[in-house]
């Protein structure tokens, strides 16, 4: 949509990582073909999945608008970017952050994008990420060069696929930590990121790590893969190791598995081949056809632990040796070297009161609650609590001003949808608090009862049954009040919410959680929320919470006001709202709760939804992309042969023969190593190795044959990667384009002879 | 001034003006309840009532100096927004537009009065809304077209004159450019009197924009 976006590409030469330069580029080629209808739909949605641009609500092209369905009648028509899912729709654009971590220019290039492309609103996930909304599918191929410039991809944001590798946002800093992770979070993901073991799985993986057992900022217990530091003496050297407990198989979802343990200790040598293991099973064993059990989790339940854990460490023997194994980690080590700006200077909190100038009780409780001690004295980490995840663009760069200001340009994002400052001098504290108040972030509250987190919901996912957001803007303004209960147990339990079972807003690990459903009343569909009680937020999420009752929407804060009170009343002494939830019972509770369970007949109210005036309705439900499109890797290498060969048309017509000769080659290649995927998961991107694989699977066997041609069209590519190394001119990169096209031609032929459509 | 001269100023203008928002500020923002607001903008989705595509209402009236409500449309959303703590009727043009800037300008200001005139206008809203009558701001929502530089406000303030001497009648007002190169290039124009919203409107309904 913007007049500019064809010009970034020009303007940011020379800025962008090569790497991530080409990513752009081969999507931007792909958005051209699709809207040639050169790309089939369900191929070109697996592959913006797995750019993190997602679909939003309404993109099927129909709302209701509360009084019926309306068609909205987008220019583009009938031209569809996925299944079902219209072109100029506005949709959702995911950005992963590895742990978390940024520095404060990407903070500014970020604002810069949800000012240009969104709606001037950055929101935070669950997962440490960053979502826009609103982003037309046309402004997405900008938007990530942009970001690429900023040296951050939307790779594998979405799809099935490696997510965002998350990890503490005090890691390095945390007082109880056994080390700091990050620098292997950041060697995970980036080894992870577009590794050919990883392509192949029949739904997402997310990885998360955490610097000790006892906290929750990793949620290391809800992952598909979770690390958790520790150390151990060596019996023979005596001396200190570091490794990881490794998890595996946890998740939420409409079921949550709680993970099991994969190995005790996993030395740091061994934890990019036994991720890399892990990924070849789930790719092998895993669900494709079902989404609904293509989890890792189905799987090691389905097998057993044990049968998994001896498939893998079977898989780790036989795999070659892989030199970024060590040498990922040591660089990210050397790169991800945070300390102070400040020196440490250690005031006591009295002092440090006098010093904000009659801030008063507010900064006093913006103290006890976002604050906390680092591991190196006289420094302090910052919780910037955002309401519901969101920041504003001018927000965004003003917090770049303090970050430079106050560190050495650095920031995290959390689980809880906040960031963290770190490494913040003591005697900071005063100013940074006035910096952080000036632009409406200096909130107390940090994981506190008011910080809820949830899920976009309604407002914007496809799956949403209920308003989550627009419940957690209710709960936000109703636990503020003054009059709401004071006590500091209360204050200290947590809120999620998810506008559907599917546990985005991470329900079940809230002490209070809630999600969403409908139910029909009186002929009339009502949105409701099931409350889930006593989840375990704690020791990375250790234990689930218990469905009680389904409440109407509206009378949710009721049933928050009513537990607490029933809490702050009935409690032992010391007893915890989980151990209250266990003594009291289900029955109890769901008693307790049974007269908000009804709304009040003739209230109207009950009949939208928080924040949404429109009479409630299931008929906005559309398909979920969540679990993306399960598409082989034939179809994947054929569909890149398919973009290589547009690149060489064009580098051709732009007289750029060299370029089109070697495009052509490399489209003949990608189609190829297709076919061989299919037979051979495993091949490497080397040319050699695709060709003599497919020599030996489609050439000898004679399964690449056309009936009149024989083997024909295969021999084009032998001939082509023969002459690889030669120079191009008008006349050959044409007869070489003309060849790779027809060789294209026949492997689309071939793979529909061998009717594989999901063979990895 | 000539059609001509006007030609010769805008070819010498290396700035093409698109992604063109405008703020219409309102007075006594203390009596706008921005949930009120949203019905409102549901029923224009109802009704499909301005010149664009609507979508959905997004709400951030959580926080704090933001985006307030905003009503999502395909080429243009319309929010009553709330940066820099300026409560305003903010039109801001997501499609690219055709003609030149002097009509892109139009089409945009015209787009934003209009709204701000049905809001002034709906009685669920109790007359809480009321256009100031002095300031408006101006923004090019993309930074490639438009980098918030000198050499962009050089390019455009003869643009942005001409618009404003056809929207104001020539009476006097003041321009006060965005200091910060990081934000959007943008303009808060102040009218030495108050203007009504019709009276506004009715100054581009007369004469045309220069033709290109």
């Amino acid at each position: 949509m913007k007049a500019s976006n064809s010009l970034w590409k020009e303007k940011l030469d020379g800025q962008v990582p090569e790497h991530l330069a080409r990513e752009v580029d081969i999507f931007e080629t792909e958005l051209t073909l699709r809207k040639q209808g050169k790309l089939e739909e369900r191929l070109f949605a697996e592959t913006r999945l797995r750019r993190g641009a997602y679909g939003q609500r309404y993109d099927n092209g129909q709302r209701n608008d509360g009084h019926k369905v309306q068609k909205l009648n987008f220019p583009s028509g009938d031209l569809t970017k996925g299944p079902n899912t219209l072109w100029d729709a506005p949709g959702m654009q995911r950005i992963k952050i590895p742990a978390g971590g940024l520095n404060a220019h990407q903070l500014e290039v970020m604002a810069e994008l949800a000012e240009e492309y969104s709606d001037g609103i950055a929101h935070i996930t669950t997962r440490q990420d960053f979502q826009l909304h609103y982003v037309h599918i046309d402004d997405t191929g900008a938007l990530m060069r942009r970001l690429a410039a900023a040296n951050i991809t939307t790779r594998e944001a979405c799809g099935n696929s490696v997510r965002n590798v998350t990890a503490c946002p005090y890691a390095g800093v945390c007082t109880d930590e056994a080390f700091d992770v990050t620098p292997y979070a950041r060697a995970l993901a980036k080894f992870l990121l577009g590794h050919p073991d990883a392509q192949s799985f029949g739904r997402k993986f997310k990885p998360a790590f955490s610097g000790c057992a006892q906290h929750a900022c990793g949620l290391t217990g809800l992952h598909d893969l979770g690390l958790i530091a520790k150390t151990r003496v060596n019996a023979t050297t005596g001396r200190e190791e570091h490794g990881f407990e490794m998890y595996v198989g946890g998740g939420l979802g409409a079921v949550p598995y709680q993970a099991k343990l994969f190995q005790e200790f996993v030395p740091p040598e061994e934890l990019l081949p036994l991720a890399q293991a892990i990924a070849r099973v789930f790719a092998r064993h895993g669900e494709k056809k079902n989404r609904n059990r293509a989890r890792i989790k189905f799987l090691i339940q389905d097998l057993g632990i044990e049968k998994f854990r001896e498939l893998v460490l079977a898989e780790r023997e036989i795999l070659p040796f892989d030199p970024r194994w060590n040498d990922y980690i040591e660089e990210a080590k050397a790169e991800f070297q945070e300390s102070a700006l400040k020196p440490a200077v250690d005031v006591p909190e009295l002092v440090l009161i006098g010093n904000a100038n009659g801030s008063g009780a507010e900064f006093q409780q913006w103290l006890k609650s976002n604050i906390r001690p680092q591991r190196q004295p006289g420094y302090v980490t910052v919780t910037v609590a955002l309401p519901l995840g969101d920041i504003t663009s001018n927000q965004l760069r003003s917090l770049s001003d303090i970050v430079r200001r106050f560190t050495r340009e650095t920031i995290r994002t959390t689980v809880e949808q906040n960031f963290v400052i770190r490494w913040v001098s003591k005697a900071d504290l005063p100013d940074l608090y006035k910096a952080l108040h000036a632009i409406g972030l200096g909130d107390a509250g940090a994981g506190a009862l008011v910080d809820i987190t949830s899920c976009p919901g309604t407002d914007t996912c496809k799956l949403g049954i209920s308003s989550s957001r627009g419940l957690a803007a209710e709960l936000r303004k109703k636990v503020s009040e003054k009059s709401f209960v004071r006590d500091e147990a209360v204050q200290k339990l947590h809120i999620k919410i998810s506008g559907c079972f599917n546990s985005c807003g991470q329900h079940h690990v809230a002490d209070l959680g809630f999600y969403g459903v409908s139910r029909k009343i009186g002929g009339y569909a009502v949105p409701h929320f099931q409350v889930v009680l006593g989840g375990q937020w704690e020791n990375n999420a250790a234990s689930y919470g218990l469905p009680i009752v389904a409440v109407p929407s509206k009378n949710i804060p009721k049933v928050v006001e009513r537990l607490t009170e029933r809490y702050v009343a009935d409690r032992i002494s010391g007893e915890t709202f989980k151990e209250f939830v266990k003594r009291t019972g289900k029955a109890q509770l769901k008693t307790m709760l049974d007269d908000l369970a009804k709304p009040p007949s003739g209230d109207r109210s009950y009949f939208s939804d928080w924040g949404d005036p429109r009479e409630y309705t299931l008929g906005d439900l559309g398909d979920g992309e969540c679990a993306g499109e399960v598409v082989s890797a034939v179809d994947f290498g054929l569909a890149a042969a398919e973009r290589e060969l547009f690149e060489a048309q064009l580098a051709f017509e732009r007289r750029d023969f060299e370029r089109a000769g070697r495009s052509a080659y490399h489209s003949m290649l990608n189609g190829a190593r297709g076919l061989v995927q299919a037979e051979n998961p495993h091949v490497r991107e080397d040319a050699s190795e695709i060709v003599t694989e497919f020599r030996k699977r489609y050439y000898d066997t004679q399964l690449f044959f056309d009936p009149f041609a024989g083997g024909k069209f295969a021999q084009y590519l032998f001939a082509a990667h023969e002459k690889r190394d030669q120079a191009h001119t008008e006349e050959s990169s044409r007869y070489l384009i003309d060849e790779a096209q027809l060789f294209i031609d026949a492997a689309h032929s071939c793979n529909s002879k061998l009717g594989k459509l999901v063979a990895v | 001034m000539t059609i001509r001269g006007i030609q010769l100023i805008e070819e010498e203008a290396a700035v093409e003006l698109q992604h063109i928002n405008v703020k219409l500020l309102l007075k006594a923002p203390e009596r706008v309840d921005l949930h009120a607001v949203i019905p409102v903008f549901h029923s224009w989705i109802q009704d499909q009532s301005t010149d664009e595509l609507l979508l959905d209402v997004a709400s951030y009236a959580h926080v704090k100096d933001g985006p307030g409500v905003i009503l999502i449309g395909h080429e243009a959303d319309y929010s009553l927004d709330l940066t820099d703590g300026r409560l305003g009727l903010r039109y801001n043009r997501k499609a690219v537009g055709d003609g030149n800037n002097q009509l892109r300008l139009e089409q945009a200001v015209s787009a934003a009065l209009k709204a701000l005139e049905t809001l002034q206008r709906d009685k669920r809203l109790e007359n809480s809304i009321q256009f100031d009558g002095r300031n408006i701001e101006l923004f090019i929502n993309d930074r490639l077209l438009a980098p918030n530089a000198a050499v962009t406000q050089l390019a455009a303030d003869s643009e942005m004159r001409i618009f404003l001497n056809r929207l104001v009648t020539s009476e006097p007002y003041s321009l006060l450019y965005e200091p910060d190169s990081r934000r959007l290039f943008g303009v808060r124009v102040q009218f030495e009197r108050e203007f009504t919203v019709s009276e506004l409107l009715q100054n581009l309904s007369v004469g045309q924009p220069s033709a290109h």
